[in-house]
Formats: structure tokens, C-alpha cells, sequence
């Protein structure tokens, strides 16, 4: 299979800070690769290079088969790109903006009008196409501005940080759509910072750190890098978070987290079965009182964790929701 | 496409947009065609019941005065909408498709010209209504709007250069009323400007608000032998005076203007 993208030592440098250290991957055609990393990882620089918004200081990346510097003009016409911040028209209607775009694609005024009702269609935007999109919810408009990157049916998609800002319904709707797109063989590379999207959409993940990549693999292979299994002891009073954490360091093979909110231990682990049975043990011992425990397999949040250092962004909405 | 069609075909589909976009927001349709109504009652019978113009009525004098300043204000709805664009991420999409970069601004500052050429119908149809009339023959006052109309083009790609070099729809705001305020007021449009103090009076002549002003005073035949018309160059020669504005203002501004738009949305 051949790439659709491909990236070789690329380097942006803003004053002193370099965006891009280097940043080298391929896309194999009719895959999806999730770009994940913290703000300020070099994500977006990432697809900003790739969609010949910015060009780099160094390096090269050819996208559709057109170099991104010096074919920028051709490869414009096979790539869609949906943004961060929806880039639609507020004072223009669904239609009138996915009209506009397909002009710009030079489809010509039938074929635009025609492709514009076509994906209002397909983004159960049919009654609000013929209003402003001043009037739209948030995840409306993520919808609008995604039709948009398709209206010219292009092989090639970006799409930076796809539902950062929408709640949890709308994200999983538009996880569907995204989902039902890239089953039809168009090729995706999207930014996150949420590893349930990652999981949920890509079919592999790449791990961006001040603008290098870090790791890359599927989200299993990610895991099974990171190793091990994860024993994680809700307790009872903040006070007895300490005393559990002293107790149970000899248990650990990694960093422990600990979270105040839910109060909660998470312990890397080797053997889990049996770690979890001494961990309990151990802790009836010191006089803990533990609320919940359980053995789980490493998230995308540990294999985060574990190779930034740092606690993914999106780890605060995931712990919310566990502690519900 | 070519590269020669694929700006002028691109282009229009920006202005089309940027037309829907003007129908649906009263705030700049109302800042290009009411201000000036209201300017053209305030002016012709505040100033006009106690400032005197030999030889004919201040309405008469005072309208080509007020197209001009409807010119001013007009075209900076160019820059205004265009800081307004910056701060969202419309130009991301623009750059992402395969159009011709150049049509943003092309776009932008034509259907900018459609609106002021509706504005400057409604204000000649206003002045008409308070007592302002054409002496000249039809030709020449069609090109008087024709004058009107380029230096609202011109006038346009200034302020779309002001615009993209501040970036923020405040501060272009703010800058724009400091200039073309003191500008407006410091010119023949409102008042004989023969009459000033001699620092004042020298802005004024050399005032290209001043020229431009004369220029449509002489086409619309809104003019006194009465009044002295100053013998500054610009003001003698005010119809060529205002063509060489214009070219000026084009040569310099559309280059830098683009040049600033590239510079401002690849950052």
C-alpha cells in the first residue's frame, strides 16, 4: 500500500522556539493516524504544514503525491481541511457557505449548489441549511465546517482537534460521522488530545512532544510497549492517600498517580492478579479502608503518561467521568 | 483555469459572499447609508442656517462635500470586515482550497465598491430631496460618480492595508476615526477653507479630501464665480489632481496590501 503522506525532517521555527523538531511519518492510503500530544506539541503546526497553510523551515512532506511547498497549488485541490475553530461564515447560511467553497474548488455554480444540498443531506443539516450559521450549536457548526473539507470528495482529510469544545453527545455524533467517512477508504489525520478518540477512530497513533514524535504504533502495540497491567485503589479519606502511597511503592514497577478528586492510587504493576491480591493485603494491614479497586490494562493515558512525563489534558474529563 | 481568469473568476465568488454578508448586517449597512443621511440633514441645516457660501445655496456646496466623506467611510468597511475575518478562521479555509490567493482582497474591496456605489444612490437621491441639484451636463456628472467611485476602490485598499497591519478590529477603529476625522474637518468639504488661519488653510488646500471634493464640485457644477477657489495646485487642477491620487494610492497600496494579507495569514 502505498502513503498518502508522508513527512520527512520537518522543522518550523517561531523566533527561539522550534514548533517542529525534526518531525518525520507516513500515512499509508485509507488509514486514519491520530496525532496526539499536549498543547504546544507541534499538532497543529503539524497540519498546518500539511495543508500548505505554512511552510517549513526545513524538511519535506509530500500529501496526495504533490510536494506541500512546491505543488502546493495542485495538491490544494485533493486535500479538505476542518479546523479547530469552525471556518465558516457566521452571516452565511449551511448552504450558501458549502456553495462558496465549492465555487472555490472550482466545481462550477450547478455542481456546487447540487454538492452543497448533497452533504446537508449526509449532515442531517437539511432543515437548518438555509439559515445563518450565526444560529447553529456548537457541534452544528463542527458539522458545517466538516462538510466543508468534503464538498470536493477529496482523498486526502485534516482535521485538527476535531471536538475539542463540544459536549460528550455531540462529540460521539460527530465520532460517528467521522467514523462512517473513513470506512469509504478516505485517508484521516487528526489531532487530539483525547486518547478515547484516538482509540475510538484511528488506526494508528502517532505521539508528538515538543514537535518530534515520540512514539508511534497501533493503540494496542502502544500498550503493550508501555507494559504491564495498571492496579488502580479508590480510598476512603484524602488523609489515607499518602499512608497507601507509602505503602504500596514497593509494589510499583513505574510512576504511581495519584489523584486527590476521586481518591484515587493508580500502581503500575507486573504480575496483576496476584499485585492486586498482596496490594489489598497490604493495605487491610496499614488500616486503609479501601472504597474500589480493580486491575485494568494500560489506557492511552498511561502510555501518555509514560513517555511525556506529562498527564494527557484530556486524563481530567476521563477521571470525572470514572468518579461518576 | 488560467492564472490570468482564476483571481477575477475567485474574486467574485468572495464578493458574492461578502455581498449576502453586508444584506445581513445592519450594523455596516447602517454605518454606509445612514451615517451620511444623517450627516447630510445635520450639515445642510445646522451649518447651513448660519454658514454663508457667496454666490449659492450651502446645500449645494455642502453635497459633493458630504459624497466624499460617505467615500472615506465607506471604504473602511473594507478594513474593518477584514480584521473581523482575521479573528476567526475563514482565511485557514480560503488558503487551504485552490484559489487564487490575490481574490480575497480583490473580492473584498469590490463588493465593498457595490456597497458604496448603493450608498452614494441613496445620498444623492437625500440630497436631491433637501434642495441639491446638478448644473453640469449629464456626462460630466456621471463621471463625478465615476471619480467618486475609483477613489472609493483606492481608498478601499488603504484601509484594508491599515486593517492588516493592526490586525484587531478595535484598534483599526480607533485608528480610522483619528485620521479620517481631523482629515474630513481640516478640508474644504464642510466649509469655505479660504477662510481658515494660514497653517489650517494649507493642510487644507493640499488636503486630498479637499481635491477630490473640488473635482466633484466642478462635474456636478457645484460651483460659485463667486467663491475664489485657492491657488494651490491641487485645487486648480483638482480633476487631474484627483486621477493621480488615485493612480497613486493604487500602486502603492494594492502591492503592500497583498504583500501585508500574505505575511498576516501564514504567521
Amino acid at each position: 500500500m502505498s502513503d498518502a503522506i508522508t513527512a520527512e525532517g520537518l522543522v518550523k521555527r517561531y523566533g527561539e522556539v522550534k514548533a517542529l523538531d525534526g518531525l518525520s511519518f507516513s500515512v499509508p492510503q485509507g488509514t486514519v493516524l491520530a496525532v496526539l500530544g499536549p498543547n504546544g506539541a507541534g499538532k497543529t503546526t503539524t497540519v498546518r504544514v500539511l495543508t500548505t497553510l505554512l511552510r517549513p523551515d526545513e524538511g519535506r512532506a509530500v500529501v496526495a503525491g504533490y510536494d506541500v511547498v512546491d505543488d502546493a497549488m495542485r495538491l490544494r485541490a485533493h486535500i479538505g481541511l476542518s479546523g479547530q475553530y469552525a471556518a465558516v461564515d457566521e452571516h452565511l447560511t449551511g448552504a450558501e457557505n458549502l456553495e462558496m467553497v465549492g465555487r472555490l474548488y472550482h466545481l462550477g455554480a450547478k455542481r456546487s449548489k447540487a454538492r452543497a444540498r448533497e452533504l446537508l443531506e449526509r449532515f442531517d443539516l437539511v432543515e437548518a441549511g438555509d439559515r445563518p450559521v450565526k444560529g447553529y450549536s456548537g457541534g452544528m457548526r463542527r458539522r458545517i465546517d466538516l462538510a466543508g473539507a468534503l464538498v470536493a470528495d477529496p482523498p486526502v482529510l485534516f482535521m485538527d482537534e476535531p471536538t475539542t469544545g463540544l459536549d460528550p453527545r455531540a462529540r460521539n455524533a460527530l465520532w460517528n460521522t467521522i467514523a462512517e467517512l473513513v470506512a469509504g477508504g478516505t485517508t484521516l489525520l487528526l489531532t487530539t488530545q483525547y486518547m478515547d478518540e484516538a482509540e475510538r477512530l484511528a488506526d494508528d497513533v502517532l505521539v508528538v512532544d515538543h514537535g518530534r514524535a515520540i512514539a508511534r504504533g497501533t493503540t494496542d502495540a502502544l500498550k503493550d510497549q508501555v507494559g504491564g497491567n495498571r492496579v488502580e485503589v479508590s480510598v476512603t479519606e484524602p488523609g489515607e492517600l499518602d499512608t497507601a502511597r507509602e505503602a504500596l511503592a514497593w509494589f510499583a514497577v513505574g510512576a504511581m498517580q495519584t489523584d486527590p478528586e476521586s481518591l484515587r492510587l493508580t500502581v503500575p504493576v507486573t504480575d496483576g492478579a496476584e499485585a492486586l491480591r498482596q496490594i489489598l493485603g497490604r493495605l487491610a494491614d496499614t488500616g486503609v479502608r479501601v472504597r474500589d479497586a480493580g486491575l485494568r490494562r494500560p489506557t492511552l493515558d498511561d502510555v501518555y503518561l509514560t513517555l511525556t512525563g506529562r498527564q494527557a489534558s484530556g486524563a481530567d474529563t476521563k477521571a470525572e467521568e470514572a468518579a461518576r | 483555469m488560467t492564472s490570468l481568469t482564476m483571481p477575477i473568476v475567485d474574486g467574485w465568488t468572495i464578493a458574492r459572499r461578502n455581498t449576502l454578508k453586508i444584506r445581513r448586517s445592519p450594523d455596516l449597512l447602517g454605518a454606509a447609508i445612514m451615517f451620511p443621511i444623517v450627516f447630510v440633514l445635520m450639515f445642510a441645516y445646522v451649518f447651513g442656517s448660519v454658514i454663508d457660501i457667496p454666490g449659492m445655496s450651502y446645500k449645494e456646496f455642502l453635497i459633493p462635500g458630504i459624497f466624499v466623506q460617505a467615500v472615506i467611510i465607506g471604504a473602511q468597511t473594507t478594513g474593518y470586515t477584514l480584521t473581523l475575518d482575521l479573528q476567526k478562521g475563514i482565511y485557514d479555509r480560503f488558503r487551504s482550497l485552490p484559489m487564487a490567493p490575490s481574490a480575497v482582497l480583490i473580492g473584498q474591496t469590490v463588493s465593498d465598491l457595490l456597497m458604496n456605489l448603493s450608498s452614494l444612490v441613496v445620498m444623492a437621491a437625500m440630497g436631491l430631496v433637501v434642495g441639491w441639484r446638478v448644473h453640469s451636463s449629464p456626462g460630466e456628472a456621471v463621471l463625478g460618480f465615476g471619480l467618486l467611485l475609483l477613489f472609493a476602490y483606492a481608498f478601499s485598499w488603504v484601509t484594508a492595508t491599515v486593517a492588516l497591519a493592526l490586525r484587531t478590529p478595535e484598534s483599526f477603529n480607533n485608528v480610522a476615526t483619528m485620521v479620517s476625522f481631523p482629515l474630513m474637518f481640516i478640508s474644504n468639504a464642510y466649509l469655505d477653507s479660504s477662510k481658515l488661519p494660514t497653517p489650517l488653510r494649507v493642510i487644507a488646500e493640499w488636503n486630498p479630501i479637499s481635491t477630490f471634493t473640488q473635482a466633484a464640485r466642478e462635474l456636478f457644477g457645484n460651483t460659485s464665480s463667486a467663491l475664489r477657489t485657492s491657488d494651490a495646485w491641487p485645487m486648480q487642477h483638482a480633476i487631474p489632481a484627483s486621477l493621480l491620487w488615485i493612480v497613486v494610492l493604487l500602486v502603492v497600496f494594492v502591492p503592500l496590501a497583498t504583500r501585508l494579507y500574505k505575511k498576516t495569514v501564514s504567521a
